[in-house]
């Protein structure tokens, strides 16, 4: 295998498709960390050169961990829709980039194409893309799902109520998810991110979130993203669960860093498609993000992007709601600054919807990141012109559990006034119908927790 | 010894340090500074001509009674939001203007990721470390953004530190004490002068040696393994400062180890975190409780996991 390039008179020659693909990246700190960055500027773009002419099939045949060592990649090369592969494959990387930004490529297209795609091959043409490239062709692709209502329709923007507390506390949290309803946000679910992940504890935050959807009959689905074993306990001891989570990773190393394999989700997706309590037929809810596998030493020697493409291509096995890269918590060293958590944000959404997976983002940073709040309503914004499905909804983007700060209830009916849209269909006509929504605006009763102290 | 006893020394000896004034006990909470929400729901008249009289003189909106402060507007239930409020450490009952956040909300919300900032971004103050006398020596890191960029070269000393270590440090002692700005210099600021007597004296009246103290710049918790090796004490006590959460900077932990060496991990490893007045670990409480710690690494020859299979 040849891989080389001049570019203004000097030569650039790449040993193989895993530095290709580490260097063709734009700048992040954690491909430095790994050793896979491009060392100049012009490296990087002459292995972009190259990268563009490399033909989607040896990507295919050139998975980041391999496919006999690996469940990750047996799940996604055993998805592949053999025939719309062999249409193709033969295509170029570059080209691929053009096809899909392409006048004559319909959406359809493009969601028929996502079965005959690798993650590998998500993960290259994403690095040909600009910015605006991302935005634009995942706009194309709407990807929906349907649990208790709908998400990710066109012209529709959620926001996962994310009402966390430090001590877990029912009251308090009960407090944040009043003030969230009254802003709109609850439409993707009530998720709570649990400090104690027992059985007893994540047990009584189900009945009590359960509660709260009952008695205000919310078109919603509720969820305790506590470990999926402890979340399997709750199905099977009769627990109301909405949306079954677990956090994922590109590797089976990462995942068994994350105590989890395919055979367990599997097994967790059968009793969430007989327990969950809402119609589905989707029930399952998967987080993810650029670094998780490196930061577990679990890459393989690939770069982060590649690897956040593979749990796309394995969340999908599973026919989710919802999935979502947290796309700024790991911090610093993997991705550094404001605009590498932008891109990184914005690729991800891209690569999970030319998946074929109904993709949110948690925009958010930690406190040793640079970046700012201004950073992050930046990037919701140009998530917001991608067509994004969903955004975490936070008291003031001010996680008072995780300490991190993402998107806020108020980020939701504001994005959703800035570019016309509207809360899931059946969620706006609960809040029409309480008053507190009209014609896609918040009313007056709106953004009062009070609201919901007395039925 | 068993603990009852230990405590009841600790106790003692904190309660000596204050009576000699060597530590301030923990201020009274002071009386809050009246507290007038803003109501800017009618706009009276405005003299038309400000001139040389204006003043702006404002509370802190930071002090707790600030920060409960309702700012619904007609609300259906005003007392309940601040019944909901009390619930929570989170930013609810906030209002909004239009879809987007209040005025006071939102720059009480900046106003806490700027202190956030500023505790990450600066070195300790110079002054605190001649006060204690701790020299200096530094990390393989070389400047504030390779600290956060590569966390592997904050956890070795370079070489000159090795040396210096080497020529400053008594060898072999029961406990070495170390301090590191970490990711905050706002809280080494904020703890070590309450911190630091209690367990030097602590480490003392229980008959141990106390090391040469000195101070790590650009240290990530791993460096102990390094000063373990250099020194060969008994128990490293690494003081460092947390990762800032939204508005608190001031929370330092203190992580100990019994004879670190090199590949140790953090299950080798105890931690008394949380370190900060009103609300935290207190930093008095907090010393003599590492002091506690380090009797028990020394009366089991571990730490971490194996101290907690010892007891």
């Amino acid at each position: 295998m040849l891989l080389r390039t001049k570019l203004h008179g000097k030569t650039y020659e790449f040993p193989d498709i895993r530095l290709l693909m580490g260097k063709a990246n734009e700048e992040k700190s954690g491909d430095r960390l790994a050793g896979v960055g491009a060392e100049t500027a012009a490296e990087r773009v002459a292995a972009r050169l190259v990268l563009a002419e490399v033909p989607l099939s040896v990507l295919r045949e050139t998975p980041a961990v391999p496919y006999d060592q690996d469940e990750v990649t047996r799940v996604i090369q055993d998805a592949v829709d053999e025939s719309v592969y062999a249409e193709i494959k033969s295509m170029t990387v570059g080209d691929f980039r053009e096809w899909l930004l392409a006048d004559t490529t319909t959406p359809d297209m493009i969601r028929r194409t996502s079965d005959g795609l690798t993650a590998e091959m998500v993960a290259g043409v994403t690095k040909l893309m600009s910015n605006m490239d991302l935005m634009y062709a995942a706009k194309k692709i709407p990807v929906t799902a349907h649990c208790n209502n709908t998400i990710g329709a066109p012209g529709t923007l959620s926001s996962r109520l994310q009402p966390n507390h430090p001590t877990d506390s029912p009251e308090g949290i009960r407090a944040e998810i009043y003030e969230g309803l009254s802003y709109g946000s609850g439409d993707s679910v009530i998720g709570i991110n649990p400090v104690d992940d027992s059985y007893g504890s994540v047990a009584r935050l189900l009945d009590m979130t359960y509660d709260v959807i009952k008695t205000w009959n919310i078109p919603t689905q509720n969820c305790v993203l506590a470990h999926v074993t402890t979340q399997m306990k709750c199905m099977q001891s009769g627990s109301p669960v909405g949306l079954v989570f677990q956090s994922i990773s590109g590797s089976q190393k990462g995942n068994e860093s994350f105590g989890i394999s395919v055979g367990m989700l599997d097994e967790a997706y059968e009793l969430a498609k007989k327990h969950c309590f809402p119609k589905g037929p989707n029930f399952m809810y998967f987080e993810t993000g650029q670094g998780s596998a490196l930061s577990a030493e679990a890459h393989n020697g690939w770069d982060q992007l590649t690897l956040e493409a593979r749990n796309y291509g394995l969340a999908k096995r599973w026919h989710p709601f919802q999935v979502n890269t947290v796309v700024g918590f790991i911090g610093p060293e993997y991705l550094y600054d404001a605009r590498q958590i932008q891109r990184a944000g914005l690729e991800d959404h891209f690569m999970g919807k030319l998946t074929g997976i109904p993709m949110g983002v948690d925009a958010c940073y930690t406190n040793h990141a640079r970046a700012d709040q201004n950073a992050i309503e930046n990037l919701a914004v140009m998530l917001t012109a991608a067509g994004c499905n969903y955004f975490m909804g936070v008291p003031m983007g001010d996680d008072s559990m995780l300490s991190y700060q993402c998107t806020s209830f108020h980020d939701a009916p504001t994005l959703r006034q800035l570019f016309k849209l509207r809360p899931a269909a059946e969620f706006e006509k609960w809040m029409e119908d309480l008053g507190l929504i009209r014609n896609g605006v918040l009313t007056e009763k709106a953004g009062d927790p009070s609201f919901f102290l007395k039925r | 010894m068993d603990d009852a006893k230990l405590a009841a020394i600790v106790e003692a000896i904190v309660r000596e340090l204050k009576a000699s004034g060597a530590v301030q006990p923990s201020a009274p909470t002071a009386a809050p500074a009246a507290w007038t929400p803003s109501t800017p729901q009618t706009f009276s008249a405005r003299p038309s001509s400000f001139g040389g009289s204006l003043t702006i003189d404002l509370p802190d909106p930071t002090a707790p009674e600030a920060r409960l402060t309702p700012r619904v507007t007609n609300a259906k239930d005003s007392n309940g939001v601040r019944a909901l409020m009390a619930s929570t450490s989170a930013r609810i009952g906030v209002g909004r203007a239009g879809p987007r956040y209040r005025t006071a909300s939102l720059l009480l919300f900046q106003g806490d990721h700027a202190v956030t900032q500023d505790a990450l971004y600066r070195d300790v103050d110079q002054r605190l470390l001649d006060e204690f006398n701790l020299f200096t020596v530094q990390t393989k890191v070389s400047n504030k953004q390779e600290y956060l960029l590569r966390p592997d070269l904050g956890r070795l000393l370079n070489d000159e530190a090795k040396r210096t270590l080497n020529e400053k440090c008594q060898k072999n002692v029961n406990v070495q004490i170390v301090v590191g700005g970490g990711l905050s210099a706002a809280a080494v600021e904020a703890n070590l002068r309450q911190m630091f007597p209690v367990v030097r004296q602590g480490v003392q009246s229980a008959g141990l040696t106390f090391g040469t103290p000195f101070f790590v710049k650009y240290a990530r918790v791993g460096v102990m393994n390094d000063i373990g090796e250099a020194i060969k004490p008994d128990v490293v006590i690494l003081l460092i400062g947390e990762r800032p959460g939204l508005g608190r900077a001031e929370s330092m932990s203190a992580y100990m180890g019994y004879k670190p060496k090199y590949g140790d991990t953090d299950a080798d490893r105890d931690v008394v975190c949380n370190i900060f007045e009103n609300g935290g670990t207190n930093p008095l409480e907090a010393g003599a409780f590492v002091v506690q710690i380090a009797q028990k690494m020394r009366q089991h020859q571990a730490s971490g996991v194996k101290l907690k299979m010892a007891k």
